[in-house]
């Protein structure tokens, strides 16, 4: 679980860098590869995914899977802190019942 | 992320194949899993790190899954051109729904209603995120 946790830490930054690339875009094929906040943000999934993997080795799919989307939690505090995306109140419910969700989960899986 | 066009109105037919292609999305995301998860199995815990990263590299299920991933993405950008993602979103969390079942059938994976309860909040609260704040 704590490999998964991590790497989902890690794939929201994943976000970030394809968000901060993609701001910076231009008409031509050439600015996507030469991008290095784009191939920052790729590099990042990879990490995770391979994070993903060694939870995987030991962990129960049913688990691990849905506790990716704490990566949804990162992302909101990230889009609020680098490019100022409103918090709103429905972000803020969203939130509370993933890591609800996850709580419920992990109490049902001892 | 995705850029979809909300200002004009979307043509049923083009909305109801959005959705399809989203639940193709989900059903090709979930068989991604399934293949990480086997490949996953197969690798030793007892190896190194470095030795873990080489095993990856050259697993075939997980190769596989994660190819599959990519399909169901590219699906998913296809999809979103014409539809709208506070549509799609909740389509977009079946994917935890088959996970589920998958994990159960394939993997002997064990279920209570703590987990199912736990599973049911997270897709609620996805769908909820996707959607977005009424406007």
């Amino acid at each position: 679980m704590a490999w998964v946790a991590t790497g989902s830490f890690i794939g929201s930054f994943g976000a970030v860098g394809l968000k901060a690339g993609a701001k910076r875009l231009g008409r031509n094929l050439k600015s996507v590869y030469t991008n290095w906040r784009l191939a920052a943000g790729v590099g990042a999934y990879l990490v995770s995914a391979v994070f993903f993997v060694f939870g995987l080795r030991r962990g129960e799919l049913s688990i691990l899977y849905p506790m990716v989307s704490l990566g949804y939690i990162w992302t909101l505090f990230w889009s609020r802190l680098f490019f100022g995306e409103p918090l709103t109140r429905t972000k803020f419910l969203a939130l509370g019942l993933i890591l609800s969700g996850i709580a419920i989960l992990g109490l049902g899986n001892q | 992320m995705f850029v979809t066009d909300t200002l004009t109105e979307v043509l049923p037919d083009r909305r109801r194949r959005s959705v399809l292609l989203v639940f193709c999305c989900t059903l090709f995301g979930a068989a991604a899993q399934v293949l990480i998860k086997s490949g996953a199995n197969t690798l030793g815990a007892h190896l190194s790190a470095a030795e873990t990263i080489l095993a990856i590299a050259t697993n075939l299920p997980l190769l596989a899954g994660y190819s599959l991933y990519g399909v169901s993405t590219i699906l998913l950008v296809l999809a979103l051109r014409h539809g709208e993602l506070s549509l799609l979103y909740p389509v977009i969390a079946l994917t935890y729904v088959w996970v589920t079942i998958l994990s159960v059938l394939i993997f002997q994976e064990s279920m209570n209603a703590l987990k199912i309860a736990g599973i049911a909040v997270i897709i609620i609260g996805v769908a909820i995120l996707g959607k977005g704040d009424p406007r």
